[in-house]
């Protein structure tokens, strides 16, 4: 659902296709975004709107509420002093969302601590492995279900 | 002729005719286009021909600050590939977010960031007061300016000292700490703590200002830029440190904003870009200071450039002392602000409200907020989600050091090893902020 008052937002008007929501609180716009076309709203936003950098990708887990994860990106266009969030929700199965490095080479590591701390797979990214945890981890520290005390997962 | 033969010198007729590559099958089945396999000995094998080796730099190498694993693939003293493994200071500060009260949250902050605890106290308490709407009275604010300026010198100090060590340069490192002892002693005046200051809180201050604190700030603002003028005096024209930083480090603007840099590396090569100038917050509007650019991109623009920060630095703490608003310290919100003491141990009604406020905190809205701010090392972005309930749904610390880190392939390939100190030094990075 967009609100009447954001559909003349320039950002959200280029978006509209694509979004599913959008919302402006705080003075920061978000827009809600379908998750098949994450990565075509992303090129949209660097090409059209000149959004050059990506400022970081992280995730929000809504258990037990499905889709359960909120894939959240954060961009600023240095220019024109604003910034952007875009969001995907991703469900717990299949847990799998398309890569932004096409995009934005900075993606590389954030989608890498995403999929390290949350367990969301980004398709196409070059590299998946675990970045702050050690290789040999079980689970996913950042999901809500899992444990803060305790030894074992 | 026997004792000849026994010299160990090689005849060239005995060598290998030449060495085949060495074939590394991953045993795991995990395909990765990693650079370098981090698999224990399986690394240490080069895959890139009989020429080159691979060098494992760190974990514990003075020069990469903190605990950062660099595997650098080597052709002689040339880098073909550099593969930086961190995660060794992970401490899931993130995760802990959540099961702390608001205001308990303040104090993870420091941890994040050792070098820089009252930026991040600054930019977690930004966040939590813009999902509250709560106004802070000017006093605070200009505190809070001044001593995040406070930290940015604290910060280069110790950047200036140990990047001149890593070079080189033994002496600088102790000057440098001896104007960051006096820094360490302000904080100290106004928090009771020297490092882990925790001082700002939401809504406000922690505490009052304590007495006599604008002579111990003036003392200081006084002498500051001569000391400046010393450290320029041992290195800016020196001829071992220009050699060993001009022409050193350079990487591209536009791969620099591709892979998410920010801070004095963006600067350096010339982008006027400063949060404190683009989005002020905490009334840095208020305040008269030059954001300095520099264009040659290398490792002694860098230097120049915080050299420049450190000056634009004093001159703001100097507004601050001058001008510095009277009033309260803390917002005026009652249930989320602590009691004075005197009245809390006098008046029934702000006894229940400290005793709320300690034992379970305060409600925050539901929404979600993006604080950014201009930390010593570049943006640090807080991305806190609120479900209206007494802790963060969630807490995201968008690290400056995460981010620059990731330039360091495309800054340190095709240079020579000896200047991969020199450059990962000019990126004044901190584990602690990197790996959270």
């Amino acid at each position: 659902m967009i609100p009447e008052n954001l559909l003349d937002n320039p950002v959200v008007a280029a978006l509209k296709d694509l979004a599913t929501a959008a919302k402006l609180e705080f003075d920061e716009l978000t827009v809600e975004i379908a998750p098949g076309s994450i990565v075509e709203a992303l090129r949209r936003v660097k090409k059209d709107l000149q959004f050059e950098r990506l400022t970081s990708v992280t995730g929000v887990d809504r258990y037990p509420a499905e889709p359960r994860f909120e894939i959240v990106y954060h961009l600023q266009a240095i220019a024109k002093k604003q910034r952007l969030r875009l969001k995907a929700r991703v469900a717990s199965d299949p847990c799998e969302i398309e890569s932004a490095t096409s995009v934005y080479r900075s993606a590389n590591w954030y989608e890498r601590e995403t999929f390290d701390l949350f367990g969301v797979r980004f398709a196409g990214h070059p590299d998946l492995t675990r970045i702050v945890m050690p290789d040999d981890w079980e689970g996913h520290p950042l999901r809500k279900d899992y444990p803060v005390t305790g030894t074992r997962y | 002729m026997a004792d000849v033969k026994d010299t160990g010198v090689l005849d060239a007729a005995e060598l290998p005719a030449e060495a085949t590559p060495v074939e590394m099958p991953n045993d795991r089945g995990v395909t990765s286009e990693r650079a370098v396999e981090l698999d224990y000995h399986e690394h240490l094998k080069s895959k890139s021909g009989p020429r080159s080796m691979v060098l494992n730099m760190g974990p514990q190498h003075p020069s990469t600050h903190g605990v950062l694993r660099l595997l650098l693939e080597l052709d002689g003293e040339e880098i073909l590939k550099a593969a930086p493994d961190i995660g060794y200071l992970h401490t899931g500060i993130e995760k802990e977010f959540e099961q702390k009260t608001y205001q308990q949250g303040v104090t993870l902050t420091d941890r994040i960031d050792y070098l820089a605890p009252l930026s991040n106290n600054l930019a977690y308490c930004l966040a939590a007061e813009k999902l509250l709407g709560l106004e802070i009275p000017e006093l605070a604010q200009w505190t809070r300016v001044m001593l995040a300026e406070f930290t940015r010198l604290n910060s280069h100090l110790v950047w200036l000292g140990t990047h001149a060590i890593d070079i080189g340069a033994m002496s600088v490192f102790l000057y440098c700490f001896r104007e960051r002892e006096e820094i360490l002693r302000v904080f100290e005046m106004f928090s009771g703590q020297r490092m882990m200051t925790s001082y700002f809180r939401i809504g406000g201050l922690a505490l009052p200002h304590p007495r006599g604190w604008q002579k111990r700030v003036k003392d200081f603002v006084d002498i500051f830029p001569s000391r400046v003028d010393e450290y320029e005096e041992l290195l800016t024209t020196n001829r071992i440190w220009t050699g060993r930083t001009k022409g050193v480090g350079y990487i591209s603007l536009e791969d620099m904003l591709d892979l998410g840099v920010t801070g004095p590396m963006l600067r350096a090569a010339g982008l006027k870009i400063d949060v404190r100038k683009d989005a002020p917050y905490s009334s840095y509007e208020k305040f008269d200071f030059e954001v300095p650019t520099r264009t040659e991109n290398d490792v002694f623009a860098r230097y120049q450039l915080r050299i420049e920060e450190m000056r634009q630095s004093c001159k703001i703490i100097k507004q601050a002392l001058e001008g510095m608003p009277s009033g309260s310290h803390q917002a005026d919100a009652p249930g989320i602000v602590l009691p004075e003491r005197e009245k809390m141990k006098t008046q029934m009604e702000a006894l229940i409200y400290h005793f709320k406020i300690v034992s379970e905190g305060f409600r925050v809205p539901e929404g979600e907020v993006f604080s950014a701010i201009e930390s010593p090392r570049g943006e640090v972005g807080c991305y806190m989600v609120s479900d209206g309930t007494q802790k963060p749904y969630r807490v995201h610390w968008r690290g400056p050091s995460f981010g620059n880190l990731q330039s360091i392939p495309t800054l340190i390939e095709g240079t020579l090893i000896a200047d991969v100190i020199a450059a990962l030094g000019s990126m004044d990075f901190v584990l602690g902020d990197t790996d959270r």
